[in-house]
């Protein structure tokens, strides 16, 4: 192509004469440049890189294959993304009132956080869950908590996302059930459980069961959902907590799409077909804070698992190929030293995701690395959002970077990257087997301590923190969770198994216990013990004992 | 010069906290300053701690914790280690708690608490400066 071969020429005419002259005078910052992830950075960025070269195979248009420039075909210029802030605390009376008036300031779906006794399959009254019962989240026993969490609020208007995992299928049973008591079937019913078992083992940390039976679980999820709720999210597989834990970009990428792989094997291997489920899967990634980087890895996301839905598993319908997913801004960048620094990087944060094309997005508050955030500084994350959506226009055309020489080339190398990371789990024999050999651990675990060491050395900046500090005085309104809760809680759930029907529940734990020990879809055995007021850790429990626990590997 | 003795150090994520990174990135550190350390991994119960931290005999226990249940389950670390009569051990604490938590943690025999933000060769140094071999 002679355009090329004269843009060639005359960068290095440019590189040899005007920058070797430049650079003799005024040297640059640093001797070599890279992203947050160690990708490196050239000075310019020009034709030659990008991968526009082959503009319909790369970018192609949005809502169309690869999906490389968006998943909706008219994105924001239809509808803004969903502003959905994750929250919940204490018991679900209090959470219900952060609901309402996050609902009220504007926000448009709700994110439900739950305590970590209940991510792990306890009741509040648990040994284990001493000191935790509504700290990280609500705590949610049973069917009458739930529809506590949701009273006055119509499940058939708004969508939930639920952050639970090991017991997805139980938290999923009570919505379904508490929806049914309102009078929406579950038909109606729009939201997501993350149910992504395999990065709690990777990164996470709230898993019960060992990956067969988790697996299993998540696959009965999947076809009792595409039978029944056909607007539901069945998964959300996440890249988020990886990031958070330590890993690249790169690295995020290609765990949760190896991840998906492996979700996707599994229940093609129970006999799903690849087209009844696959549109249903949704994502989940962080924005971390390389500004371009994260914008390219969005879109690497998109155009690679589009690439790997058709080529590897043969999907025929384009709306499998589709990766939607939600974005957080990345917890793990707030600094606890001047937090109010913090609303600045949640706005750059929270762009990026909007320039990277996100389906929905949860921006961090100020105080998140010192404390639960409180309503003011929640209420300031989501205006942040809103003004993003509302005042920049930034959301007025699709896919505003693409076409930039350094975005679209990030785009290819972070996609390259990854690939790389995903042949290597495949000839590992996927992801489940490069979990358990403790790999994608030991990855994310390196990258986290070179990271270390590199804010310790000042070699990576981190502003108020190793540069631009000050003694500062810790004034900070904390949300503080009523230590009194968890026996608030303790004694509601007391009277609730002193004033159910014991014949009732009794037969329906059975049934549950013989259906884990089969092969039968669990979802309406569980949906029947939620009914019959079993609790979290009644039926997290049978199923310990029915397939016992995970033991994570020693990777130290 | 190096003491002949070797710090030994037990890093423990008590309660049901998943969020490991820092415990794992301190951990490593503590290694590469020499020290030898034991991860206990998740999910550990104050007597699970206290239990592998005589069993090791370690000189150092590093507790790190980010779910807001440091107030109910730290205490009982230093109450269980009291009880044992291994009341030498240093015991130290890391993650996500408020300032206003630190007196009270102090007062119950956590002697530092090291919050976001902190370097790793503080960490080290305090061990250093502190332990009691």
């Amino acid at each position: 192509m002679s355009g090329n071969d004269d843009t060639e020429k005359a960068l290095k005419q440019w590189e040899e004469g005007t920058v070797s002259k430049t650079l003799t005078k005024f040297p640059e910052r640093e001797p070599k440049f890279e992203t947050i992830s160690g990708v490196p950075v050239k000075r310019l960025y020009t034709p030659l890189d990008s991968g526009c070269q082959d503009y319909q195979r790369s970018l192609g248009f949005p809502g169309e294959f690869p999906f490389t420039r968006g998943v909706q075909t008219t994105m924001y210029r239809g509808r803004f993304w969903t502003m959905r802030q994750y929250s919940g605390y204490g018991t679900a009376r209090e959470t219900n009132r952060r609901f309402r008036f996050l609902l009220e300031q504007g926000q448009t779906g709700l994110s439900v956080a739950f305590d970590l006794p209940t991510q792990v399959g306890y009741d509040s009254d648990h040994p284990m869950a001493q000191g935790e019962v509504g700290k990280v989240g609500v705590a949610i026993n049973s069917i009458a908590d739930m529809e506590v969490l949701f009273d006055s609020i119509p499940l058939d208007k708004v969508s939930t996302s639920m952050t639970i995992n090991a017991p997805a299928a139980v938290l999923l049973a009570m919505y379904i059930a508490v929806a049914e008591k309102q009078g929406v079937q579950m038909d109606k019913l729009r939201g997501t459980i993350q149910n992504d078992i395999l990065k709690e083992y990777v990164a996470r940390g709230t898993y019960i069961y060992p990956p067969k039976s988790s697996m299993r679980l998540i696959t009965d999820t999947f076809k009792f959902c595409s039978e029944k709720m056909p607007l539901w999210n069945t998964i959300s597989i996440s890249g988020y907590h990886i990031r958070e834990a330590g890993s690249t970009a790169a690295q995020e990428l290609a765990f949760t799409l190896a991840n998906g792989i492996a979700y996707v094997e599994a229940a093609v291997k129970a006999g799903l077909d690849i087209d009844s489920f696959a549109s249903r899967l949704s994502f989940f990634f962080g924005s971390h804070s390389d500004f371009f980087e994260e914008i390219a890895k969005f879109r690497a996301a998109r155009r690679l698992w589009a690439k790997i839905m058709k080529e590897r598993f043969k999907a025929k319908d384009d709306e499998s190929c589709k990766m939607r997913f939600h974005t957080q801004t990345a917890g793990c960048t707030l600094t606890a030293q001047q937090p109010d620094n913090n609303v600045v990087r949640v706005t750059l944060q929270a762009l990026q995701a909007v320039l990277g094309g996100t389906q929905s997005l949860h921006t961090n508050s100020r105080d998140e690395a010192l404390s639960l955030p409180t309503e003011q500084s929640v209420q300031i994350a989501l205006r942040t959002q809103q003004i993003i959506a509302h005042e920049t226009g930034v959301g007025d055309t699709i896919d505003p970077i693409a076409g930039s020489y350094y975005v679209e080339s990030l785009t290819d190398e972070t996609e390259r990257r990854a690939e790389e990371y995903i042949q290597k789990i495949d000839l590992m024999g996927g992801a489940i087997a490069a979990i358990e050999a403790g790999f994608m651990q030991r990855e994310i675990q390196d990258s986290a301590y070179e990271y270390q060491k590199r804010v310790d050395a000042r070699k990576r900046i981190v502003v108020g923190v190793n540069m631009f500090t000050e003694k500062e005085d810790r004034e900070f309104d904390y949300l503080r969770v009523n230590p009194d809760l968890e026996k608030e809680q303790v004694v509601q759930l007391k009277r609730l198994r002193e004033k159910r029907d014991h014949g009732l529940w009794k037969e329906a734990m059975r049934s549950l216990r013989v259906a884990a020990q089969g092969e039968v879809n669990l979802m309406p055995f569980i949906i029947s013990a939620v009914k019959a007021f079993a609790t979290v850790g009644e039926i997290c429990g049978v199923l310990r004992q029915v397939w016992g626990e995970y033991k994570a590997p020693d990777i130290m | 010069m190096s003491s002949p003795k070797r710090i030994r150090v037990l890093v423990a994520k008590p309660g049901l906290d998943g969020h490991d990174r820092g415990a794992k990135v301190v951990a490593r550190a503590l290694r590469d300053a020499g020290m030898e350390v034991v991860y206990t991994g998740l999910r550990q119960t104050p007597e699970m701690i206290v239990e592998a931290a005589i069993q090791e005999s370690v000189h150092v226990i590093g507790l790190s914790i980010l779910s807001g249940a440091h107030n109910a389950l730290l205490p009982r670390v230093t109450e269980l280690l009291h009880k044992e009569g291994a009341d030498d051990i240093l015991v130290i604490a890391g993650g996500i708690i408020p300032e206003d938590d630190v007196p009270g943690l102090k007062k119950h025999g956590i002697a530092e608490v090291f919050g976001p933000g902190t370097r790793l060769s503080e960490i080290v140094d305090y061990i250093k400066a502190h332990v009691k071999l």
